[in-house]
């Protein structure tokens, strides 16, 4: 195409930092998918440029971690380099929070401010880094760092958590949780003064897992208690044996005994995966080529569980992966991880290349005939971008803006082409399904609610973590494997599900934990979320904290969502100031209004649940009348 | 050889043959959906909308251009389809088998309702007479958010002498960066930046659009609905007070700069053409334009 | 598959080039052949940039590779055209190495392009200026029909030969019988027969031979046989080549008459000069567009004081020379054309309103136009004459490269200009840029010069001053000059008025130049 660049000019570290990442994706492995949208190369003498455009996000990320901003120049220069109109370039590089478009200091601390981290001291924490370093968004330490407040960052179980980006030569990433005041500022000013940051922190089962060892475990097996790094600690645990069981049957048997258990999605929605396979399976002759998709942006406010299985059993994400695309007949596979989960896409990546050194990925895997390879895509601060239509138009290089459903992902996915997306949890449970054969692993836990399950249980809570279980428990049960209600031990409210989900009382504790028994209460699963909140807290603020996650991660598409979140935010703020419009009663039908047409006219499901926790809150609890 | 056989000579005229037949389009099935009661029979791959029209019924849109591929972001066209959870846009859903769909009822005119008072309180829609309809239509009311509701007001941008952005007017509505995408332009030089209630549309970087990939072409005036991208000339006459739509002409000719017979439909004032635009179904335009179609008229100004 | 040759159709036919994007979303292939790496050329699956002129080299190859590759359609050859043998041993010379050492195009890109045209279910071969400013210009033209009778990418659906008409009414005024052998309709003036039916209809005695074209009315005033002349609608001293020999020539006119819209440097020669009207939005009558569609054209706005309707001083000067023609409106004079000229028999003023424009022929009131040409060449039996194959050979430029003009200029229109700029110089375009002398930056290091320097710019003719500009889509040896802004930089002073003999255009893409940093600067 005939591209027109502004004349802003890339700085030779950029021009580098641009190359090197392209260099490295353009690796054998990384070919482009040939069917990409055909854009119109701009060819030279017959030689076409094939269009990278999907290639946009790790080039961002790549300048982001260089220079910690992303200039006029660079970005010019990566629409050179990979075909993509500076607007849109500018477009896709707007639409992510961990991406700044304007000079920022290279070293970042993001703090959660969410609602699991405010029932552990996120606010005052917020409180004394303002003392100590000065307002968030503001260079602190010399001008070298800055701190600012962020959406939920999955560390509920060690909150309140913090994530510290390090931009330079050498870009360095560490999460530390719990944090405390003393801890982020020295860490900054260690990175200010150029020191490497011990990369990552390392995952602390016991504090993780509070389960770890237990025999009866499967998802949760052998976290914390082999090295996640060893292929062969994973197949001393029976790792592998799935996939070359899975490679004998054939997709047709595989799809079946997935059929056959039952195994519903874990990522929110809970669609049965095997339909998915099928689905995608069926188009094997006439639609190629297929993908899969491991879907590990888990940003549901309160949900960690992914983070602890990529960071525990990589492998384990794989293998079920590979299963999958093995299935749907794919050949090529992306996991596509939130940006916020240094470890996990750490963890992961060691995973693929081990794997692929083995020939438990790659070319003819196991001498079975089947390829696949798998790359990794890091999310860069979009909730949205784990609706899965979204997560699509985020890889292939545009913004993370969802698609009108249908067509759905299995006709119509990943660059329009048939598509399996799996969420991280799924993908764990599909080695034991082959293991166990579909119908034992259906007799596990309920009817309509098969197989082994986690649950995020975080907030006032004596021990937070992620817990397996396998039968259908009450929210009672759960909170007692968890050792009880914490805080003032008087227990006022659950959040079953997440932002989206919504809120239960005390009364309701004996709801079991299953997809029939949290819809008879008019609750969801969702993503796992149990959140406990003693009577200490104000449950307003809660709310207020909640639109404003709406608020800051609409995508901005479609009107209803876009406009309605602000409008529900502004609407809370009213009511806790006391200063309604009208009546309280009034202020409430407008929400329920508002809440109405935001569940029926938006496009997908953040719109559509913008309001539910909400609306779930004010029912139980009448808190503005 | 027979008498064919020979060159042709120039002096004889080649006999007329029988007209050439242009290849009939893939048949496509027929499928019978209920709208409102009525029964409708439409081709596969027909929407919603279409459906409704050959019923008569008339659909709001906003972000619906026959000529853009569907963006169905404004919402305003959602109807109720018996079987599906949420309510589906007209614009863009596909007809299937069966389908059963309310285009009136209480769930459609609340959330249609609701959009355009989402709309109408944030955005201004002074200059957007189909929008004002619409509210009309469905007693939409702006002031329902109260006074600090949160607004996209902002300083018009001025740096060509071709044409204003006023994106206090914006709707987002993605028509015009579609126009100058891959529906018709493809030059690219805006895009939707930023995310949530501050999306917008932008060059990279909010440049001036003298320093963007911008060619002038205006398609992404002649598609918006709400006046925020205007002609200079429309801008400034609005402003002076001497914008008068009832005293306008409207005529249709063919655009003098190339052979591509782009036909222009001429607004004209007090005898002075004060606006160019295309017709959307003219097979040619596609109520595209370049440059200088729809800006390089002012030579037969008078010199004022 | 679209084979756009010599023609940047991005800036000169933007709408055009609107519906190829469309056809390139579709999966269809773009090949541009143009000697710059146009924005044209930027969306091609393949861009050949062949030396200026050297565009019978590379179609006869292409010719050559197919034959010798198999995939002429010998059946279309066969059942509908004429002279292939001869043209076959005529294109057998031009081997991909013979063209590649012509054109400069890599063999195998040649070869590649050759295959996809050949082997395309539907393809249209669409040229511009690029083909038909040249001395050998109809040769050009015939070495792409010769491709597309070789290959049967002729009347039928999706395939053709299409020229890109620059103005909204070249075609028409072809079509009315603006060319020296033609009445309206293309009815040959020498057939007596043709002749004697407008002879009838007009009341008056027609000249039974052909006329002159532009370069030859030069000649011929040159040989001081044409010593009057009456100019509409055109700037010949900003548009001529050789701009020296035109104002030369036009101002030993003994008469010259002026009909226009500006008071341009060709009125300024004019003994008498009458303000014409904009005909697309001040009077009433059609246009024809490249596709043959005629459509009518309206008054938008009322004409300016002073000036009046074309038809209207056409119809005043018929008076004082005696003939009382009426004040007939556009629409009766449309419909004597329809008398007279089959083609557009059928094309009503109210059929032209109600279809929005009708490509001719339409030969009644019932018929629906034709939206491609050439269908007879497929029918059973054939219909009409056959399509004749052209022996045609390459002739490189008559302005030779040589160690004193060692650069190779050519010239072209900008976006948002037009030909001589009386028009498009009107309105504030924020795109407008001066001319300049665009040249590789490879040529800008190896002249020493740099962006923004005035250079004076030499050929055989004359010199000028420009500033240069680096365009990376220029290879080195080729240098760019637009034709919008005489006032500035007069680039038809340094054109050469090589002619082509059959159309009569001047060979205004091809001229030797030499570039000399600038003392005064």
């Amino acid at each position: 195409m005939d591209l027109h660049l502004n004349a802003a000019k890339p700085s030779a570290e950029e021009r580098a930092a641009i190359d090197a990442a392209l260099e490295k994706r353009e690796a054998p492995g990384h070919h482009a998918p040939s069917h990409v949208e055909r854009a119109p190369a701009a060819s030279s003498n017959g030689l076409p440029l094939r269009s990278k455009r999907h290639l946009l996000l790790p080039v961002l990320h790549a300048i982001e971690q260089r220079m910690g901003w992303i200039s006029p120049g660079a970005l010019n220069y990566a629409s050179l380099k990979l075909g993509v109109p500076p607007a849109e370039a500018h477009g896709v590089a707007s639409f992510y929070e961990m991406f700044s478009l304007t000079p920022r200091p290279p070293v970042v601390a993001h703090v959660c401010d969410d609602i699991a981290c405010m029932t552990r001291g996120a606010g005052a924490l917020c409180a004394e880094l303002e003392r100590k370093l000065g307002p968030a968004g503001k260079p602190c330490v010399g001008g070298k760092a800055i701190w600012q407040r962020s959406s939920c960052l999955g560390l509920c179980e060690r909150a309140p958590g913090a994530l510290i980006t390090a931009a330079g030569e050498t870009p360095r990433e560490r999460v530390i949780a719990p944090a405390k005041a003393e801890g982020i500022s020295s860490t900054l000013t260690e990175a200010a003064s150029g020191k490497l940051l011990e990369q990552i922190d390392s995952i602390d089962a016991k504090v993780s897992v509070p389960q770890a060892g237990q025999p009866q475990l499967r998802l949760l097996r052998g976290v914390g208690q082999v090295d996640p790094a060893s292929l062969d600690d994973y197949r001393r645990l029976g790792g592998y044996e799935a996939l070359r069981r899975a490679l004998q049957w054939g997709p047709e048997r595989v799809i079946r005994e997935v059929m056959d258990s039952k195994l519903l999605g874990r990522g929110g929605a809970a669609f049965p995966a095997g339909k998915k396979w099928e689905a995608v399976h069926l188009q094997r002759n006439s639609n190629r080529p297929h993908y899969v998709i491991c879907n590990a942006d888990e940003s549901e406010p309160g949900t960690f569980k992914d983070r602890i299985l990529m960071e525990g059993h990589p492998f384990a994400v794989l293998e079920g992966m590979t299963i999958a695309a093995f299935a749907a007949g794919a050949n090529k596979g992306y996991i596509y991880i939130r940006g916020e989960y240094p470890l996990a896409t750490e963890r992961l990546g060691h995973a693929i290349r081990t794997a692929r050194a083995q020939n438990l990925l790659g070319e003819s895997i196991l001498g079975s005939g089947f390829s696949l390879d798998v790359e990794i895509r890091r999310g860069a601060g979009a909730y949205i971008c784990g609706e899965e239509t979204a997560l699509f138009n985020s890889i292939e290089g545009y913004r993370g803006e969802p698609r009108n459903k249908p067509p759905f992902p299995t006709q119509s996915g990943l660059f329009h082409q048939p598509t399996v997306v799996n969420n991280v949890e799924t993908l764990v449970n599909v080695p034991e399904v082959i293991l166990s054969g579909g119908a034992a692993y259906a007799r596990v836990g309920t009817a309509n609610s098969s197989g082994y399950r986690l649950f995020c249980v975080s907030g006032h809570v004596v021990c937070p973590g992620v817990y397996e279980v396998s039968l259908g428990p009450t929210i009672r049960n759960v909170i007692e494997m968890a050792g009880g209600v914490g805080g003032t031990g008087r227990l006022q409210a659950v959040l079953l599900g997440g932002a989206a989900g919504s809120f239960v009382s005390p009364k309701e504790l004996d709801t079991a934990l299953t997809f029939e028994g949290t819809r008879a209460i008019g609750a969801t699963l969702g993503s796992g979320v149990v959140m406990l909140f003693d009577d200490s807290v104000d449950l307003k603020q809660i709310l207020l904290r909640i639109a404003a996650f709406f608020r800051s991660e609409t995508c901005g598409q479609c009107v209803p969502c876009r406009v309605g979140t602000i409008r529900q935010e502004e609407l809370l703020e009213r009511l806790v100031q006391r200063k309604p419009l009208g009546s309280n009663e009034q202020e409430t039908a407008l929400l329920k209004e508002m809440a109405q047409a935001m569940r029926d006219a938006s496009i997908c499901g953040l719109g559509q649940t913008a309001s539910g926790a909400i609306l779930s809150a004010m029912d139980r609890w009448s808190l503005f009348s | 050889m027979s008498e064919q056989a020979q060159a042709p000579s120039p002096l004889t005229p080649i006999p007329p043959a029988p007209a050439p037949e242009i290849p009939p389009g893939v048949a496509r099935r027929q499928f019978e959906i209920i709208i409102d009661g009525n029964r409708v029979a439409v081709a596969e791959g027909a929407t919603i909308l279409e459906a409704a029209k050959k019923l008569r019924i008339e659909t709001p849109t906003l972000c619906f251009l026959e000529t853009l591929t569907p963006v169905n972001v404004c919402r305003v066209c959602v109807v109720e389809l018996e079987g599906s959870r949420a309510l589906v846009p007209a614009c863009s859903r596909k007809v299937e088998a069966g389908m059963v769909i309310h285009t009136d009822s209480e769930r459609v005119r609340l959330s249609r309702r609701v959009v355009l008072e989402f709309l109408a309180s944030s955005v201004e829609v002074r200059t957007a007479p189909q929008l004002q309809e619409y509210m009309k239509r469905y007693a939409a009311r702006r002031e329902k958010f109260g006074p600090r509701a949160a607004t996209v007001a902002q300083p018009e941008k001025i740096d060509n002498e071709l044409y204003v952005r006023d994106y206090s007017k914006c709707i987002l509505c993605y028509k015009c960066v579609e126009a100058c995408g891959v529906d018709a332009q493809n030059t690219f030089a805006i895009s939707v930046a930023g995310r949530g209630f501050h999306a917008h549309i932008a060059t990279e970087f909010e440049i001036p659009l003298t320093d963007s990939a911008c060619v002038y072409c205006g398609n992404c005036i002649g598609v918006c609905p709400t006046g925020a991208l205007m002609g200079k000339t429309e801008y400034d006459m609005r402003k002076a007070g001497t914008w008068d739509e009832s005293r306008q002409t409207h005529t249709e000719t063919i655009c003098p700069y190339c052979g591509v017979g782009c036909e222009l439909t001429v607004d004209a004032q007090a005898g002075q053409i004060v606006k160019v635009s295309s017709p959307l179904d003219h097979s040619v335009t596609q109520g595209n334009l370049c440059i200088k179609g729809r800006f390089g008229w002012q030579f037969t100004q008078p010199k004022t | 598959m679209i084979l756009l040759w010599g023609s940047n159709a991005r800036e000169t036919h933007p709408i055009f080039f609107h519906h190829v994007l469309k056809g390139i979303r579709n999966g269809g292939k773009l090949f541009v052949i143009d000697p710059r790496r146009t924005s044209s050329a930027q969306w091609a699956d393949t861009w050949l940039g062949p030396d200026v002129g050297g565009d019978i080299s590379l179609a006869n190859a292409m010719a050559r590779e197919i034959i010798h590759s198999g995939l002429a359609n010998e059946k279309f050859i066969q059942h509908a055209t004429s002279g292939f043998d001869a043209y076959r041993a005529g294109v057998e010379k031009y081997t991909l190495e013979r063209a590649e050492r012509e054109t400069g195009v890599p063999a195998e890109v040649i070869r590649q392009t050759a295959h996809a045209y050949a082997r395309a279910e539907r393809a249209q071969i669409c040229w511009t200026l690029g083909i038909t400013e040249h001395h050998n210009a109809v040769d050009n033209v015939l070495a792409l029909i010769n491709l597309g009778l070789l290959t049967g990418h002729v009347g039928r659906y999706g395939s053709g030969l299409n020229p890109l008409r620059g103005q909204n009414n070249v075609q028409g005024g072809g079509d009315m019988g603006a060319i020296p052998d033609r009445l309206p309709g293309f009815q040959h003036v020498e057939n007596a027969e043709l002749r004697a039916k407008f002879e009838r209809a007009y009341g008056a005695r027609l000249d039974p031979k052909r006329g002159w074209h532009l370069s030859a009315m030069f000649e011929a005033m040159k040989r001081g046989e044409l010593t009057a002349l009456y100019v509409l609608g055109e700037n010949p001293i900003d548009s001529e080549a050789d701009r020296h020999r035109a104002v030369k020539l036009m101002s030993g006119l003994e008469f010259l008459v002026v009909q226009d819209l500006f008071y341009t440097k060709t009125a300024e020669l004019a003994h008498v000069i009458l303000p014409g009207s904009a005909g697309w939005c001040e009077t009433e009558g059609t246009v024809t567009s490249s596709e043959r569609r005629v459509q009518r054209v309206r008054a938008a706005v009322p004409l300016p004081e002073g000036a009046r309707d074309d038809m209207e001083i056409i119809y005043e000067l018929a008076r004082r020379f005696g003939r009382d023609w009426g004040k007939p409106d556009a629409e009766t004079i449309w419909n004597e054309l329809r008398s007279l000229s089959p083609m557009h028999a059928g094309m009503s003023y109210k059929r032209l309103e109600e279809l929005g424009g009708i490509q001719w022929p339409c030969y009644d009131e019932s018929h629906p136009g034709e939206m491609y040409l050439h269908s007879r060449l497929w029918r059973e039996p054939l219909v009409g004459p056959r399509a004749p194959f052209s022996v045609v050979e390459f002739e490189p430029p008559v302005d030779e490269l040589s160690d004193e003009y060692p650069i190779r200029l050519t010239t072209g229109r900008h976006l948002d200009s037009y030909n001589t700029g009386e028009q498009s110089r009107r309105f504030p375009s924020p795109l407008r840029r001066e001319a300049t002398l665009d040249l590789s930056p490879e040529d800008g290091k190896r002249y020493h010069v740099s962006e923004g320097e005035p250079v004076r710019v030499s050929s055989r003719r004359g010199s000028v001053l420009a500033p240069v500009r680096f365009d990376p889509g220029l290879r080195p040896g080729l240098a760019f000059l637009c034709v919008h802004f005489h006032e500035q930089v007069s680039t038809n002073d340094l054109t050469i008025d090589a002619v082509d003999p059959k159309s009569g255009t001047s060979e205004f893409k091809a001229t030797a130049i030499r570039i000399e940093k600038c003392a005064e600067h």
